[in-house]
């Protein structure tokens, strides 16, 4: 037992005479060695700056092993060693110069623990190691740390890259170079030559970067000592330039109502204020002149009047300076910014455009089966959004039953059309038929049905939202710069309202359905005596309408949330839609829903805080665009108008 | 009045209106045996709650009048009148609310060392009042809130200038029909998805509240409350039932069930169609606002949730179940299916266990009222007062299967009778 023991000691004492004191790498630690084992973020910096700049092929490892608290050193000699905790209370050695130190009691050992202040500053001594590895991901990966948290020494490093063998990295590591130029540069020229290197660029780091440059702070000089002061109640207001000079210690506060009342209050003598009774004090009037009397009995500071600040203001002028940088850096910015906003104000509104293009296709989904059972028939379904509601759900239901997700959308817009076109010919035989003469009394009996409808799906799926999927190719966005994107999703909406369209035409231009349909709506008697059954082209049609309620359904769930709800949210807007375009024609509902939408966006951004606003002024919009074009934009004329 | 002139003696209201006297002797009967059941004054059988129920739903009767006069005798369905009948509540709690949240203001700076100013207090109150959407000053719309006799009169005038404005729009541009129920249900749902702003000024989705307890009447408890509010909506009811039956009687009344039955034709023999329109809908509107104002202090609260279009879906539906064209029709129908409603959703009625599932009438009752309500439609056009036909014997002519009216759009006889 006690051989094997002394067996051990002379291993360790063996092993720790092999550490090599004398490597450079040592060297350099042992020269800032005390102020390492300190651990401190204020004195820790020429140690970091010492190793990054030494040059050593060690120094990439230390600085690693260092922030991931895996160095040690040794409480007696201060060499510092990498260990990683054995059994029993051991470290487990390797030489900071490279080479297996063997095993040691724990005790003989301190660990040295970098707190994350000193590991952000280690991180960034490694960025130029980092910027050089051999590893593609490794130096995409330094980019996005200098990208996300920038200093002044990063651009020595990214300059002093010049063989990036990756292009993309290339390119971003010369437009972070350019970033870094502006923002951390000494040289005033280099900044502006970086500057207009960025103009027209609409990248959002780009206006980062500009944008505390041009920050302004207003100053103030003796009157007549500025070239060209500021017009007060013009460039600044009174009330600013008086309080700057408040601030400032220039010129005296105005006294506050909450003053006066302090004051007052604190000068209470039994039931009266310097001969004033309490009970009178109840206007501010009278509060202003009980102070005056208090301020001329030496109880308060005076009240600035409007003639003595009129007074003190004169004495000054007001400019504004730029304060994060030289002038000419500074006016450089500002026109680079200028031009980049003008651009982006450009693009802005196209991308407005999209948005309201990609509403605009929602609307025209919801609408179109209107456009079929209200344009053309004529008949008002109110349970029209409950169609489409129907539709969600169906699609809701198959996810549950198939996982993935683009077959089960594939299964679930035909499914979604069988469920509402059975709905439809149902309601369109129960209901809708026996009131073909009584309009007023169909939009009724829907209603009930919608109602039911409602809370039916209220009963059955609850009331919190149900999701719907969209496979996973439809996710994220098509990005055409850092203003201007738009998702797959809403491409996929906007082409799915163009087949519809398409759809539409077909079926009621070139079948003979359409034929039939068309015929039926324009003169059901005559149409019945050529040999068509009205009964049944009014069913068929009715199912038509609300099969592709359904489908819509399944598009605008992707898009939204499923709830027992989600068709009432459209039917008013589907409703807008088709009379605003003009009911019975196809176009004027494609017309009707990009008009609503773009109204709907365009009023959205002029308050953008506020949707419940834009939807009440689009809606209060058309009721008075309905006074003007009553029969909307694309009007039927002569019989078919009548019908 | 000109035919008055013309045809000498005129028979008096009550004569001509048979109904009028015994709807207003139910009524009086139905007053007094509420008061003398009621907790607080009679002989306490009655709860408080279900009192303030009882004079909710006489309110909702009034309201329903007033949908039957514009939809039952003029044709025009309108989808708005909640709107109204919410206006009128709003005009009233606004005032309600800021001047019992004076009197708490007032109290608490009573006993600061100063006396407040105008201002300290305005600003208290509206600390009060708009706390709770972020704001703590008086939007332009509170300026006269302060007052009870303006608030009274923005009851009648906001919902009338409203209605006419909306009504002038509409019926110069000859909107009629189903378009003119999708505007209207447009117009309630743009003012309710105003009122959910916050910065709407009435206090967003919170809407106002604490609307029973009286300014200056918190030492009367609530059960004498109740019934005071319960006889002033029967007074209410009863006088807008007087009202509605003038209008409808003589000659104006015959000019609005032709504007109904075929505004065309009316509009050729010479009638301003349009102003007649324009008249009933503005005085439905001023009635549904009346309604609203005695309605919400006994709810206590009202938000813009009460205003969204369903609510006035659910009035027409109330009004056909009673069934339209007949007065006592509408109130019958209002009283039947909102206590029932009542009843239903306030989980009373027991539910029905069919093995499989059971059926709570918390939530199938909506679908059973949508149902019944497609089925009156279909079956029943003549809703619950056809059962009073059916008493009296009272039949339509027989015009041997042809339409009542000229066009299209006009009933026939065989779906008249049904």
């Amino acid at each position: 037992m006690i051989y094997r023991f002394l067996a051990i000691l002379l291993l360790w004492a063996g092993v720790a005479s092999a550490q090599d004191m004398e490597a450079p790498i040592q060297q350099v630690l042992q020269e800032h060695g005390e102020i390492i084992q300190k651990s401190s973020r204020r004195t820790i910096g020429p140690a970091i700056d010492t190793l990054a700049a030494s040059g050593l092929d060690d120094a990439q490892a230390v600085l690693e092993r260092w922030q991931a608290r895996e160095m040690w050193f040794n409480k007696e000699t201060g060499a510092f060693v990498f260990g990683e905790e054995g059994e029993n209370r051991t470290l487990i050695l390797s030489d900071v110069a490279g080479g297996d130190l063997g095993t040691a009691p724990k005790g003989d050992y301190k660990q040295l623990k970098p707190n994350s202040g000193i590991r952000g500053l280690i991180g960034a001594a490694l960025v130029q190691f980092q910027l050089t590895a051999p590893d593609a991901a490794t130096r995409a990966a330094a980019l996005d740390a200098i990208e996300r948290n920038p200093e002044a020494s990063h651009l020595a490093a990214l300059r002093a890259v010049t063989d990036e063998p990756d292009a993309e990295l290339a390119t971003r590591s010369a437009r972070l170079e350019r970033l870094l130029t502006i923002e951390f540069d000494e040289d005033d020229a280099a900044r502006i030559a970086a500057i207009e290197g960025f103009e027209g660029d609409l990248g959002v780091d780009v206006r980062a970067a500009l944008n505390p440059l041009v920050q302004t702070e207003l100053s103030f000089v003796a009157a007549g000592e500025a070239d060209a002061p500021l017009q007060i109640g013009g460039d600044i207001t009174r009330d600013d330039a008086y309080a700057l000079l408040v601030s400032a210690g220039e010129a005296e506060a105005v006294v506050t109502s909450g003053e006066i009342k302090e004051a007052l209050i604190a000068n209470i003598d039994g039931a009266e204020v310097q001969g004033i009774r309490v009970a009178a004090l109840d206007t501010d009037d009278a509060r202003a002149s009980t102070y005056a009397l208090l301020s001329e009995a030496g109880l308060a500071r005076p009240q600035v009047t409007e003639a003595d600040i009129n007074a003190t203001l004169a004495g000054f002028d007001f400019f504004r300076s730029y304060t994060n940088a030289p002038l000419d850096v500074a006016l450089a910015a500002q026109a680079v910014l200028s031009g980049i906003e003008t651009k982006v104000a450009v693009n802005q509104t196209f991308d407005l455009g999209l948005d309201a293009l990609s509403l605009a296709s929602i609307y025209f989904l919801a609408a179109i089966g209107l456009a079929i059972t209200f344009g053309v028939m004529g008949v008002i379904n109110m349970a029209h959004g409950e169609f489409i509601m129907m539709g969600a759900y169906t699609g809701y239901v198959v996810q549950l039953f198939i996982t993935d997700y683009t077959v089960s959308i594939l299964v679930a817009i035909p499914l979604a059309f069988a469920v509402t076109f059975s709905a439809g010919v149902a309601m369109e035989r129960l209901v809708i038929r026996w009131l073909y003469h009584r309009p007023l009394e169909t939009l009724l009996a829907t209603f009930g049905i919608s109602i039911a409808l409602q809370q039916l799906a209220k009963n059955i799926f609850g009331t919190q939202a149900r999701p719907l999927t969209a496979p996973g190719w439809l996710d994220g966005s098509l990005v055409i710069n850092d203003i201007v994107s738009i998702s797959y999703i809403r491409i996929a909406i906007f082409v799915l309202a163009l087949l519809f369209l398409a759809l539409f035409l077909f079926v009621m231009n070139r079948t003979r359905l359409g034929l039939e349909v068309r015929a039926v709506t324009q003169n059901p008697r005559m149409a019945a005596s050529m040999g068509i059954n009205p009964d049944r082209i009014n069913m068929l049609t009715f199912g038509f309408g609300s099969g592709i309620a359904g489908i819509a359904g399944v598009a605008i769930g992707l898009y939204a949330k499923v709830t027992s709800e989600m068709g009432a949210d459209y039917i008013v807007q589907s409703f807008m839609t088709v009379v605003v375009g003009g009911v019975g024609n196809i176009w004027g509902t494609l017309l009707g829903a990009g008009l609503v939408g773009s109204m709907q966006k365009g009023i959205e951004w002029l308050n953008p805080s506020n949707t419940l606003a834009a939807q009440t002024y689009m809606i209060l919009f058309i009721i008075l665009f309905i006074q003007f074009r009553p029969r909307g934009i694309i009007a039927l004329k002569g019989r078919a108008a009548e019908a | 009045m000109a035919d008055m002139a013309l045809h000498g003696v005129r028979r008096p209201l009550i004569v001509r209106h048979p109904s009028l006297l015994i709807f207003l002797t139910c009524l009086a009967l139905f007053t007094v045996a509420v008061t003398l059941l009621a907790e607080g004054v009679g002989m306490g059988v009655i709860s408080t709650s279900f009192v303030k129920t009882l004079g909710k739903t006489l309110c909702l009767c009034l309201v329903a009048l007033a949908m039957d006069l514009v939809w039952g005798y003029t044709g025009i369905l309108s989808l708005g009148h909640m709107a109204f009948f919410g206006i009128g509540g709003y005009a009233i709690g606004m005032w309600l609310m800021y001047a019992r949240t004076e009197i708490i203001v007032r109290d608490s700076l009573a006993q600061a060392p100063l006396p407040p100013t105008v201002t300290e207090i305005s600003d208290g109150i509206a600390n009060q009042i708009f706390g709770v959407v972020g704001a703590s000053e008086f939007p332009a719309i509170w300026a006269l809130a302060h007052s009870f006799p303006a608030q009274l009169a923005f009851v009648v005038l906001v919902p009338g200038l409203l209605a006419l404005i909306f009504g002038w729009l509409a019926f110069r541009s000859r909107v009629t029909g189903v378009y003119l129920s999708i505007l209207t249900q447009a117009m309630t749902l743009a003012l309710s998805l105003y009122l959910f702003q916050n910065d709407s000024g009435l206090r967003g989705n919170n809407g106002l509240s604490g609307l029973q307890n009286l300014p200056g009447f918190d030492d009367v408890p609530q059960s004498s409350v109740s019934i005071a509010f319960f006889w002033a909506s029967a007074l209410a009811l009863a006088l807008g039932y007087l009202l509605c039956s003038f209008i409808v009687s003589g000659k104006f009344g015959s000019v609005l069930r032709a504007i109904r039955d075929d505004e065309a034709r009316v509009r050729f023999l010479g009638y301003s169609v349009e102003a007649y329109k324009l008249i009933v809908f503005v005085i439905t509107a001023m009635i549904a606002g009346v309604a609203g104002a005695l309605y919400y202090p006994q709810a206590g609260i009202i938000n813009p949730a009460e205003i969204a279009p369903i609510a006035s879906i659910y009035l027409a539906v109330w009004v056909a179940i009673g069934g339209r064209g007949r007065l006592y029709g509408a109130v019958i129908g209002t009283a039947f299916v909102s206590l029932l409603s009542s009843w239903f959703t306030g989980g009373q009625a027991p539910d029905i266990n069919l093995g499989f599932a059971v059926i709570q009438w918390v939530d199938w009752w909506t679908i059973l009222l949508g149902l019944s309500f497609v089925a009156v439609t279909l079956f029943a056009p003549k809703g619950i007062g056809g059962l009073i036909d059916l008493i009296e014997e009272r039949r339509s002519p027989d015009r041997h299967g042809a339409d009542l009216g000229p066009d299209a759009g006009a009933l026939r006889e065989k779906e008249a009778s049904k």
